[in-house]
């Protein structure tokens, strides 16, 4: 079992709104891995879209990516590749 | 830290909505945020288009018989929620395919990202406790909504 951390800021203009973390919790739920998502002393599960709102990341704010499990190294990777291209937004 | 029940503007709780269709429901939590005169009225068709819009690119059923329709307009100038409760459900094309019990419309200035996040926040992180999400679907009036507001923002709700 691999576990990866990863720290991501948030890119684009309007943070992680609903779309946003909507296509975050698509792609963490295409990995078998367990996918958590910390902000300052919030600590959610990747993969619930109402819980990824809890987070209210607005722009400029940092995440912590922990991923747990066989596929950790390469969900931690794209996760973190999504997030920074700012979700194709500006 | 807002408030949910600050966010909810002034009668805009519909305790069981007329409808069980997605589109009307939406529409009758509106007219309740423009007659609490917090949403100009000249903005209500084009207000209404840009949620169905926002719906039809992914719907806001985030499963477990809730849903947040929003949407973000620069005419806007400051944040109003409405809550409708549905006890037959609504066809909201839900992420779980189930249907939708309680309805939290939102609507926001376009330039104040954060804090539509925050409302975002406040909303979820109600919706996301099984027992603030059964009170509000027993609630039978819009003062008892009310009153679940003001306990969940009191924080005198069990997780």
């Amino acid at each position: 079992m691999a576990r990866v951390e990863t720290t991501v800021t948030i890119t684009n203009r309007l943070g992680l709104h609903a779309r946003p973390a909507m296509t975050f919790v698509d792609l963490a739920s295409t990995f078998g891995c367990e996918v958590t998502v910390k902000k300052d002393d919030t600590e959610v599960d990747g993969k619930s879209i109402m819980q990824m709102m809890m987070l209210a990341a607005a722009q400029g704010s940092s995440l912590l990516i922990v991923c747990n499990g066989d596929d950790a190294e390469e969900a931690a990777g794209k996760l973190k590749a999504l997030v920074e291209s700012g979700f194709d937004e500006e | 830290m807002l408030k949910f029940s600050q966010l909810v503007a002034p009668g805009a709780i519909v305790a069981q909505v007329k409808s069980s269709q997605r589109d009307d429901v939406i529409a009758e939590l509106l007219d309740s945020i423009v007659s609490s005169g917090t949403v100009p009225k000249a903005l209500r068709e084009e207000l209404l288009l840009r949620v169905m819009e926002r719906e039809r690119k992914g719907s806001t059923g985030f499963g477990r018989g809730v849903a947040v329709p929003h949407v973000k307009h620069k005419g806007v100038t400051r944040m109003a929620a409405a809550i409708g409760l549905s006890q037959r459900g609504i066809d909201f094309n839900a992420l779980d395919k189930q249907p939708v019990h309680s309805v939290v419309l939102l609507v926001s200035p376009e330039d104040k990202p954060e804090d539509h996040l925050q409302a975002m926040e406040v909303i979820f992180k109600n919706l996301s406790k099984e027992t603030f999400r059964r009170m509000l679907r027993q609630a039978a009036a819009a003062d008892d909504v009310r009153q679940l507001l003001n306990d969940a923002d009191n924080q005198v709700l069990p997780a």
